[in-house]
């Protein structure tokens, strides 16, 4: 449903040369996937997302949603970002927050739209916070309104970039176990960028690994673990442990390369 | 801490009114040109119960009234244009960076060849004081928002107007209040000024005409009433700031605590 074709990208500095973040990207995602991208840091992934989104325009290639080309930000699909301190508005109570996931879809009622944010919130676990204000709550708490305010518009896909990667370990395990759950409830197609092997390879039905900058897909790598998944068994399983170890030396290879 | 601090300031003000009161009765011969508090007092009853004061007192109001909702108006509006759109800041940039600095009562003798010596004259000069303060805040907080929040608004395909009216304005709000508080004290000083230069009523007018009529217990009384106009004005400002702005003040309390 999701197809990455050549996808180049370069930014032309103020000074100095032409620097080339993407060389050529190309993956498909198939629809109800949970895909996650890892990579050495700076080495694009950021950008990659932003142009999957329609946020940026590639150089060159193609990015295809239902085989039509993304020029803008699309219909059914939302990019989450790491920052939901910035992200989320800081004048809106939590609930406001996740009305305004629905507040520009045509036909809505804003008894419908209020229902609605309220069953999301309470599907990330906020019920009881809808009056307070996002800076009042915790890191992980707030990735949560961010969370149920993007999954409010049920899109088809959901980009993340890095969403955990501000929060501690204990929230993270949390939230990861809470994205998965939602996930299977929901049936979206995920795509979960991180630099943290272990997170991609427990929560992905499919690992890409990129290489450095200029960046492309140097192997893509199946996760057979059964689901649900669980923080103790499914780390302890010797697949996963398999794949650790190879995204692992991928990675350290890569960003041992001169 | 902070609730015994108004009666410690409350404290000094009066300690202060005291030793003037002390100080002007001293003598007769001073207390002619420094009347001591109690008679300036008085005389403020006395020509606000004989409805001597309340003339200028409204005309001033009037023309306060005027000239900060233009202001208002017009810098807000050339504020968020200039914010949003890079090219045209280029350009008016160096043209605002050169009228900003000059005092603006050296506007009041342009206006007058222009105007006349009306109210238009005392309303545009205050209209161009004001106007400073209020567009540079709405720029600054215009241009301070971040890429996260309009990556946000990108991604919830929100349209131009709705980016306008649910992301930008609310953003730099915070912003635009503080350039409006900072004019509302620039407006009460141009009124006054305005009148002080030409014109037959208003308290500017009212101070001045005392002051060469020799009644100088009236222009004490008359800058009493100016002084508390001004205070009141403030605290009103600030009571409606609280309310609407209850948002950014939590927002800062807590980086501050971080």
């Amino acid at each position: 449903m999701l197809e990455v074709r050549d996808l180049r990208k370069e930014f032309q500095p103020l000074s100095g040369s032409t620097v080339v973040a993407l060389a050529s990207v190309s993956f498909r995602v198939a629809a109800g996937q949970f895909v996650s991208i890892v990579g050495p840091s700076g080495c694009g992934k950021s950008t990659l997302l932003q142009c999957i989104a329609g946020l940026s325009r590639p150089t060159a290639g193609h990015v295809l949603l239902h085989g039509r080309e993304v020029t803008g930000p699309p219909e059914g699909l939302i990019l989450l970002f790491q920052e939901y301190n910035k992200s989320l508005m800081a004048w809106r109570s939590v609930l406001k927050n996740v009305r305004f996931g629905l507040e520009n879809r045509p036909g809505m009622s804003r008894n419908q739209i209020d229902a609605e944010a309220r069953r999301y919130l309470e599907l990330v676990g906020l019920e009881g916070f809808e009056a307070h204000y996002p800076w009042e709550l915790s890191g992980g708490m707030q990735q949560r309104v961010a969370i149920a305010r993007a999954l409010v518009r049920r899109p088809e896909v959901l980009l993340m970039d890095e969403p955990f990667g501000s929060l501690d370990a204990l929230t993270r395990i949390e939230l990861e176990d809470a994205l998965l759950r939602l996930w299977e409830s929901l049936q979206a197609t995920i795509v979960f960028v991180t630099h943290d092997i272990e997170e991609a390879v427990y929560l992905s039905d499919e690992v890409y690994v990129l290489s450095r900058r200029p960046c492309q897909v140097i192997e893509e790598i199946a996760v057979k673990l059964e689901r649900p998944r669980n923080q103790l068994t499914t780390r302890e399983d010797p697949r996963f442990i398999q794949a650790r170890h190879h995204i692992f030396e991928l990675i350290s290879k890569e960003m041992s390369r001169a | 801490m902070s609730a015994r601090l108004p009666a410690k300031g409350l404290a000094v003000l009066l300690g202060c009114l005291a030793v003037w009161e002390l100080l002007a009765r001293q003598s007769v011969a001073l207390a002619a040109y420094f009347p001591p508090p109690s008679q300036v007092l008085l005389t403020l009853v006395t020509i606000l119960a004989s409805g001597d004061l309340l003339g200028h007192v409204a005309a001033s109001l009037s023309r306060f009234a005027q000239g900060y909702a233009v202001a208002g108006a017009l810098a807000v509006g050339t504020g968020l244009c200039l914010g949003l759109w890079r090219p045209l800041h280029a350009l008016f940039e160096p043209l605002i960076e050169l009228l900003r600095p000059m005092p603006s009562p050296a506007t009041i003798p342009i206006a007058i060849l222009f105007l006349g010596i009306g109210d238009e004259m005392k309303v545009a000069v205050t209209v161009y004081a004001c106007s400073w303060p209020i567009l540079l805040n709405t720029i600054d907080g215009v241009r301070a928002i971040d890429p996260v929040l309009w990556n946000t608004a990108a991604t919830f395909r929100l349209g131009p107007w709705q980016r306008f009216w649910k992301v930008v304005l609310p953003a730099a709000s915070p912003q635009i209040v503080t350039g409006l508080r900072v004019s509302l004290a620039i407006a009460l000083i141009l009124v006054t000024t305005s009148e002080m230069v030409v014109s037959n009523d208003g308290l500017g007018f009212y101070i001045l005409d005392r002051q060469r009529s020799f009644q100088i217990r009236e222009m004490y009384a008359a800058i009493v009433a100016l002084a508390v106009i001004g205070y009141m004005l403030n605290r009103l400002f600030l009571g409606l700031d609280g309310w609407t702005m209850a948002w950014h003040k939590g927002l800062t309390r807590k980086e501050e605590i971080l």
